[in-house]
């Protein structure tokens, strides 16, 4: 055990290092845009300079003359093929549909030729001509559109309330209002987007890393009018997604299309600088935080109002009040979310979509709360901790918020805080702590996997599922070693391919307790065959007992009482090699054709606040700061995260989970942000040298506790999601640090130097 | 990128050479010019991938003999740098660590030890600035394009310079070893088609103006071969306060080399040049002024960083480096005259 592999607690798994370990560091792990093909051609697109506007005419001219090229996509070609489906696609923008500029950076060919470079070189050399219009690319600038999210977008179903907000805030002794701003974000995962498609006779096949297997299968079997059977997507390994892998977007039909002319494999790697405009971002956000309170910080009223950029032609939102309005027991909510129509790319999810923004606002608003009260932070959430979440008095699966926050508080020694503001200094550095409530609900979506166990002990996992990094290999290969008793190293797990049985989305931190519980339901089918044929045999040391009694453990079955039978025993009795199971989860309460929709790429994911009791992980993060006294420089040399969130299966991948997602919380407050031209509604920083996260350097000690939590009502795993919980709430707890340090009140991400020289 | 011939000649004379075969066009801007060299290309090859340069000849100077132009010679003169001397060589040179520790800390500073594995110094003093809207050829930018415009005056401006600038080209010199050559009165010694000559690397860059797109005084095919640094009393006493988001890998939002002589509190000579702030290495002549003869205290810096940036002109993004480079300013004074030597 080590700092890395956590020593596991009750109800916690074994450390065990990722399955893809080696394979990885030492680039043996192969990525879709790796797959060796003979004959490839390569794409390069090309995008608009404009964000608004008509593209007059387009000159293919020089493109075409230079040495290599072969084919070049654009308007006018996509016949026959349907525009993409906003849901299952990022956005419902066709770009080569049409000849309608919606935002910057918009897709308008496709340039394929014998070598990358002849292809990048030809591209450059295509102008367009525009009739261009003035864009509106912010919430400030003239020419958006606002309407309310309810009713437009798919999410909120409702917005959420409880009591009457008005009259309580009106009488509430001690009132609080304030608004915040949080700014446009990349995801920027380090594998770039890509789509390599081939077609053999009337199949087609993509290679593309993709957060959705199905989904892209679905929804490309759509845009060609195919059947989705006809269709493979392949995605071995994901390197990041964060969200902008989990929708399909244009580009996949139009390389496809590409291949098909061709009749030949065409791969089109997209540059860092496109995958700003071609992909989806974070949308920004502002927000109003109205609170009354009593003065011993009793919260009696409660109001969250969100505005979310979106793009003209689509309406996604992300709603983050469905969470915040459940987060404490306040006496009475309202909220509401409206959506700001803007000349941009349409937004989509990013690593914990709503809480991320939303929790900024409300874990601001509590640290501006407990200083007017002058009450500890902490002190301020114990008071209003619930056991019922406040909108239909739901009680929670389990909670320990607050448990969470007396393990951090302690390892952080939150104690020896001098609460007034730029009170704690070292040397030339004001010092500050701060602290932020971590929160995301618990999805779970159905699952199907395929388990063989052999005689000699060698078990094969199939399953769909995408591997973005997230160790689900590694879990799901966990799963299946424990329940057919053998060790880990046995256990080989197939993902990544949809010739595999389907998985869900890898999104709303659900997979490793939808995977796992189908793994889990695999194993116990082939238990039950393996006990079956035990009992059943005439003179085996195990013939006639209740199969409810044996298990299974280190490659033989046992019964209570010590009688075992080896397992190559079993299977001679069976007469078989191996055995195999096929197996389906339903989450309770999912509906009956949920497997049917998962095989035709539809997402039929539950959680959170629904259902009879609210399913949600917590965590309680603390942060300190330094800011330097002259320079004003921000440095990060501590953070400290406990959460409670169920059954942990690995305390390695767990710990690494949360501690990116720590890391990634302190970026968005202090470096992150896609900035966009005021006058142009054109992005600006482009890659990883203008849009900033965090180096080495900038990451000190990151401390994560994994408290145990059992619970055994939020799903058969027993298992809470924890991809996303981490990076939520990092940013206000940095924020109310920097507020300690300095006794200014940042309100608006991120918080940077310029903010404290004057 | 655009095909291009690709040189590699073995001596100073074939490398200049090669880099005038290319077929002249008058008036070109040199960041256009057809014939261009490379040596660590972690300049040259970024920008050839974005498209922004766009040799037909490239002519990679790595095959330069090594023994000459890889060398470098520390001595009671001073320091004498090969141009293809890799900035992590220099960096950990004792004697530069020692004696010349505000080089040390601009080399160790800059970029990633990666990088600078690769980047050569004489490169690294010709860097081209990280301006957006310059490395964005969609954009409107006179220093591609005499005469297209400025997109950064107006625009996403947050790194470009305050001093320096002109209504043509606001654009920041990124580099940081340059400003510790200029705060030493380094020179170059360079090679043209037209002989050699010595350069201060003070008059080596050039504003703006109205010729954006010239950024030095070198001549087309005009090689660097070395950097002379003289010794000096205040070299010992030294050092580079670079500030930035992050702790390390970004370029300087502000920066301030500064050398100093001091007799007890007393200044007897100080040398500052700012980075970030200014369009090429800013020597901070008034600041140095405002401090000589005097004690340095608090106050004298604080009197020192007013001089330095009395001149400044900040646009929508930009204005927070007024105050920032004056701290800077401060801080760096303030701790070079702490340092123990
Ligand atoms: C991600 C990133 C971060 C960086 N951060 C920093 C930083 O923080 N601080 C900093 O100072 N720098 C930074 N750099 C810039 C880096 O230091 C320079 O790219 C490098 O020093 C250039 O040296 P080179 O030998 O690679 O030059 P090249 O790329 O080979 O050439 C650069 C230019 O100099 C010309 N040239 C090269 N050698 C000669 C010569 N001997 N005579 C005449 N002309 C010549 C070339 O024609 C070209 O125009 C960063 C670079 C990157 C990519
Ligand atoms: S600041 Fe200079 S480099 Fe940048 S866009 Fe303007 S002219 Fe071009």
């Amino acid at each position: 055990m080590s700092t890395a592999a956590p020593q596991p607690k009750a109800n916690q798994g074994q450390p065990e290092p990722r399955i893809d370990a080696r394979l990885k560091v030492t680039g043996g792990a192969r990525y879709a845009a790796d797959i060796p093909l003979s004959n490839l051609a390569y794409g390069v697109l090309v995008t608009s300079d404009i964000a608004r506007g008509q593209v007059r005419s387009i000159d293919f001219e020089a493109a075409k003359a230079t040495p290599g090229v072969l084919d070049i996509v654009s308007y006018g070609d996509m016949t026959g093929i349907e525009k993409p489906q906003f849901g299952s696609a990022y956005t419902s923008l066709g770009p080569l549909h049409d000849r309608t500029i919606w935002h910057d950076g918009q897709i308008m060919a496709l340039v394929v030729a014998d070598t990358f470079e002849a292809a990048q070189d030809a591209a450059r050399k295509v102008k367009a001509e525009y009739e261009e219009q003035h864009p509106s690319g912010h919430f400030g600038s003239a020419g958006t559109e606002t309407i309310p999210a309810k009713g437009h977008a798919q999410r909120p179903k409702e917005n959420p309330s409880a009591g009457d907000f008005d009259g309580a805030f009106q009488s509430a002794p001690v009132k609080l209002e304030a608004e915040y701003r949080t700014p446009t974000q990349t995801h920027n995962p380090i594998e770039l987007f890509s789509t390599t498609a081939y077609w053999t006779g009337k199949q087609l096949t993509i290679c593309e890393p993709t957060q959705s297997l199905y989904g892209l299968r679905g929804e490309i079997a759509r845009q060609f009018r195919m059947d989705p059977a006809d269709v493979r997507v392949i995605a071995p390994y994901v390197g990041g997604g964060f969200g902008s892998k989990g929708p399909s977007t244009p580009r996949t039909a139009i390389v496809a299309l590409a291949a098909r002319r061709l009749n030949r494999p065409v791969r089109c790697v997209v540059s860092r600088e496109q995958a700003y405009t071609t992909m989806p971002y974070r949308a920004p956000t502002r927000q109003r935080i109205r609170i009354g309170a009593t003065p011993d910080g009793k919260i009696t009223a409660f109001s969250h109002e969100g505005w979310e950029l979106t793009s003209r032609i689509d309406n996604y939102a992300v709603a983050g009040t469905e969470t915040t309005t459940r987060l404490y027991g306040y006496g009475s909510v309202a909220s509401d979310v409206q959506l700001v129509k803007a000349d941009r790319q349409t937004p989509a999810y990013m690593r914990s979509p709503p809480e991320v923004p939303y929790v900024f606002a409300v874990e601001s608003a509590l640290d501006e709360l407990a200083y007017k009260l002058g009450m500890d932070p902490v002190e301020l959430r114990r008071v209003n901790d619930t056991d019922r979440e406040p909108i239909h008095g739901k009680p929670f699966t389990s909670r320990h918020l607050m448990a969470c926050y007396d393990q951090a508080a302690q390892a952080f020694n939150w104690s020896a805080r001098n609460p007034k503001p730029g009170s704690m200094r070292h040397g030339d550095w004001l010092i500050g702590m701060g602290c932020a409530t971590a929160v995301y609900p618990t999805h779970i979506a159905p699952a199907t996997a395929r388990v063989r166990l052999r005689a000699d002990g060698d078990v094969l996992v199939q399953s769909a599922s995408q591997e973005l990094g997230t160790g689900i290999r590694t879990v799901a290969g966990q799963m299946a070693a424990e329940q057919l008793g053998v060790s880990f190293d046995k256990v080989k797990v197939e993902m990544g391919d949809t010739e595999l049985p389907p998985a869900p989305v890898s999104g709303g931190s659900n997979s490793t307790a939808s995977v796992c519980s189908a793994v889990l339901k695999a194993c116990q089918q082939i238990q039950e065959r393996l006990f079956r044929a035990a009992v059943a045999s005439n003179n085996g040391p195990l013939a006639g007992r209740n199969p409810a009694d044996l298990a299974i453990r280190n490659g033989a079955l046992v019964a209570k009482d010590g009688a075992a039978q080896k397992l190559p025993d079993v299977f001679a009795l069976l007469g078989a090699g191996a055995v195999e199971e096929y197996a389906e989860f339903i989450p309770d309460g999912g509906p009956h054709d949920a497997v049917q929709k998962l095989y035709q790429g539809k997402l039929t994911m539950t959680g959170g606040p629904e259902g009879k009791k609210a399913k949600y992980a917590y965590g309680a993060e603390f942060v300190e700061v330094r800011i330097n006294s002259r320079t004003r420089e921000i440095r990060i040399p501590r953070l400290v995260g406990a959460f409670a969130a169920g059954r942990i299966m690995n305390t390695r991948t767990a710990r690494s989970q949360l501690m990116g997602g720590l890391i990634w919380g302190m970026s968005a407050a202090l470096f992150e942000a896609t900035e966009i031209d005021e006058r142009t509604a054109r992005t600006i920083n482009r890659d990883l040298q203008d849009y900033f996260v965090p180096v080495n350097a900038d990451v000190q000690q990151v401390e994560v506790i994994l408290l145990t939590e059992v619970d055994h009502e939020v799903n058969p795993a027993g298992v809470k999601g924890i991809g996303e919980l981490g990076n939520v709430g990092t940013n206000a707890a940095v924020a109310n640090a920097v507020f300690h340090a300095t006794g200014k009140r940042l309100r608006q991400l991120p918080i940077r130097l310029e903010h404290f020289v004057a | 990128m655009q095909r291009f011939a690709y040189r590699r000649p073995e001596s100073v004379e074939a490398a200049i050479q090669a880099v005038s075969a290319a077929p002249g066009r008058p008036n070109t801007p040199p960041v256009r010019a057809p014939g261009q060299f490379i040596a660590g290309g972690t300049n040259m090859t970024d920008y050839m991938a974005l498209d922004v340069m766009r040799p037909e000849i490239l002519v990679d100077i790595n095959r330069l003999p090594a023994a000459r132009y890889g060398r470098m010679e520390a001595g009671a003169q001073g320091l004498r740098l090969g141009a293809l001397v890799r900035m992590a060589q220099a960096e950990d040179h004792p004697v530069i660590k020692s004696q010349y520790p505000v080089i040390h800390d601009t080399l160790k500073l800059a970029a990633s030890r990666q990088i600078r594995n690769m980047a050569s110094l004489g490169g690294n003093v010709l860097q081209r600035t990280r301006c957006e809207y310059f490395r964005e050829t969609s954009w409107a930018c006179n220093k591609r394009q005499p005469g297209a415009g400025c997109s950064a005056l107006d625009g996403f401006n947050r790194q470009h310079a305050i001093l320096g600038t002109s209504p043509d080209c606001i654009a920041a010199y990124a580099g940081d070893f340059a400003q510790a050559l200029i705060a030493l009165d380094a020179t170059v010694e360079t090679m043209g088609a037209n002989g050699g000559r010595t350069i201060k690397v003070a008059d080596l860059h050039q504003q703006p103006g109205s010729t954006p797109n010239v950024e030095t005084v070198l001549e087309p095919g005009e090689l660097i071969l070395f950097i002379n640094v003289p010794a000096g009393p205040w070299t010992a006493r030294s050092r580079y306060l670079k500030i930035r988001d992050r702790d390390s890998y970004q370029f300087a939002l502000t920066a301030a080399a500064v050398a100093l002589d001091l007799d007890g509190d007393r200044v007897r000579e100080a040398r500052i040049a700012l980075g970030g702030v200014a369009t090429i290495p800013w020597r901070a002549h008034e600041a140095e002024a405002a401090l000589r003869g005097k004690p340095l205290d608090e106050n004298t810096a604080a009197q020192a960083a007013q001089a330095a940036f009395a001149n400044a002109s900040t646009r929508q993004h930009n204005a927070f480096k007024v105050p920032l480079g004056k701290q800077t300013i401060v801080r760096a004074l303030l701790e070079t005259k702490a340092m123990k030597v």
